[in-house]
């Protein structure tokens, strides 16, 4: 049907894609709706009957939107119970599913198109999570897709809500507008100069929420970071945009002058951190995923502060997500256990990175 | 170059951001982990879970009182408030009109707001009442149909209908 996971395996998916405004800091802007179907149980108390008919419904309206040519056609519906254990991870580690909806069990589902702008779950937490992703930071334009996205829905189904706590979710965290509006940021020169921890204090006293790389309670990996609105509820879905937005420019600045330091005042140090991790991604025989992120990130500082010239950020950035597990074993061909995934990985890397990044990732 | 803090050499030098400004601090060894070592207070400023939040709320109800308000329960979907408090996640949309009393202190601790502002839908408001009398009549229906009961499950169908009809006219 228009999308085939082999094939998307060897792009490198939006939030990765390196383009957009701010693209050394700002990797990507999301916006994720949370929404229910007003005759049905939440998850926790539907029955495999009732989730069945869920995702029959939302399957039969999309597809009719589809044929409407109201929705993208290219919008594939893959029924996420029936995937393999590999395409699963290998979703998840593409941001396009949550790890909570690849390890659930029962009726389940995920419309995704072949940008993997969008993608739309079905059984989740709630019956729908509506996600749109861009590009660097665009969150107005990446609300304004999420909203068209939902209004479309909202036509053809009718959505649990309330006038005074607007829509009804399964977790009273997200009641409200269901709205979570995150950028996900790049920000290895605070981690290096120790500022992190303080920037995050202060997200939080604004209730901002902090994640790292792979959504809730994941460790923050090559120093990635998900920045988030807390609070969901008595604000109005702009303001909660705006209430992101408002604090990248000052993210934006501390990360800049955290870098502007480290080249005045510790350029040989910074240099030599840059060229260690370079050298050991080209050179390495054997090596674990968190080792490649945590010297990725260290290049991807030193691309971005004209350290290392021979390679490029959009082949860091597919290198991010190529070397994760489930990637690798899919762009291998095979199921690999993890040491010999480190060996694949490291000879992955030195392919890639051979020439100075003028290998094949760089096509 | 000495620590700013004290007569060691320092090592560690920080740039500071107050306010959005940068400041430089030049620090020893043991000034630099003091200096960056999150404040006690601040430190355990993680964000409570469910359960300690839903503690909170509660607090000022009596054991027995807690007690009984544990053991109320959905007519809809058969959630009790034990349950809720235990798994974090409600079972189905009148849950927040039935637990109400319960769930405001709730929303307050995390929303700091109880009144939704923003979006809504445009094609299909309507209120709690019909929307839980939908989750009821397609429970029917569907015990009709599963008891072959055709006669009942088609009022129950027609009802269905003229309660959706209504919302898109
Ligand atoms: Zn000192
Ligand atoms: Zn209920």
């Amino acid at each position: 049907m228009g999308l085939d996971l082999n094939e998307l395996a060897q792009s490198c998916g939006e939030w990765l894609r390196g383009t957009g405004p701010e693209p050394d800091i700002v990797v990507s802007s999301r916006v994720r709706l949370a929404r229910n179907l007003a005759e049905f149980p939440f998850i926790a108390k539907a029955t495999e009957v009732d989730r069945a008919e869920i995702e029959r419904i939302l399957r039969e309206r999309i597809e009719a939107l589809q044929a409407e040519d109201r929705l993208p056609r290219n919008l594939t519906f893959l029924d996420v119970g029936e995937l393999a254990e590999l395409d699963r991870r290998f979703l998840v580690e593409r941001q396009l599913i949550s790890r909570e909806l690849a390890d659930s069990e029962g009726a389940r589902a995920v419309a995704v198109d072949p940008q993997e702008q969008f993608s739309v779950m079905v059984n989740e937490e709630d019956h729908l999570r509506i996600q749109v992703m861009r590009s660097g930071l665009d969150l107005q334009a990446t609300w304004e897709a999420a909203n068209r996205l939902d209004d479309l829905i909202e036509e053809q189904v009718t959505y649990a809500y309330s006038d005074k706590l607007g829509y009804l979710t399964a977790c009273p965290t997200n009641v409200g507008t269901g709205a979570r509006v995150s950028v996900m940021v790049h920000l290895p020169a605070l981690v290096i100069t120790r500022q992190i921890d303080k920037v995050f204090r202060s997200l939080q006293k604004i209730s901002l929420a902090v994640r790292g790389l792979y959504g809730e309670g994941s460790q923050a990996m090559g120093d990635f970071y998900q920045i988030s609105n807390q609070v969901t509820l008595g604000l109005s879905e702009e303001e909660l945009t705006k209430k992101v937005a408002d604090v990248v420019p000052v993210l934006l600045d501390y990360e800049r002058q955290a870098r502007d330091f480290l080249i005045r005042e510790s350029q040989e140090t910074l240099h030599d951190r840059v060229s260690r991790a370079y050298g050991i991604l080209r050179t390495a025989q054997t090596i674990t995923s968190e080792e490649t992120l945590h010297l990725l990130s260290s290049v991807r500082l030193g691309i971005n502060l004209g350290l290392i010239k021979d390679v490029e950020t959009p082949t860091i950035n597919k290198l991010f997500i190529h070397t994760q597990p489930a990637h690798l074993q899919k762009l291998a061909g095979m199921e690999l256990d993890s040491s010999d995934r480190a060996i694949e990985r490291a000879s992955y890397l030195r392919k890639h990175l051979a020439n100075g990044g003028e290998g094949p990732a760089a096509n | 170059m000495k620590c700013q803090r004290c007569e060691k050499p320092a090592t560690f030098h920080i740039t500071d951001l107050v306010d959005g400004e940068p400041k430089e601090l030049h620090l020893c060894e043991q000034c630099a982990h003091t200096f960056l070592s999150p404040e006690e207070e601040e430190s355990n400023e993680v964000i409570p879970a469910m359960a300690g939040l839903i503690a909170q709320a509660a607090v000022g109800e009596t054991a027995e009182d807690l007690a009984r308000l544990d053991e109320r329960v959905c007519p809809f979907c058969g959630i009790s408030f034990l349950e809720f408090r235990k798994q974090g996640r409600l079972g189905c949309p009148h849950d927040y009109a039935h637990f109400t009393r319960e769930l405001e202190p709730l929303l307050v601790n995390i929303h700091g707001e109880t009144h939704h502002v923003g979006k809504s839908p445009r094609h299909s408001v309507q209120d709690a009442e019909q929307q839980t009398q939908l989750i009821r009549l397609r429970r029917e229906m569907k015990q009709a149909v599963a008891e072959e009961n055709y006669e009942r499950a088609s009022e129950l169908r027609d009802e269905i209908k003229s309660i959706e009809g209504a919302r898109a006219s």
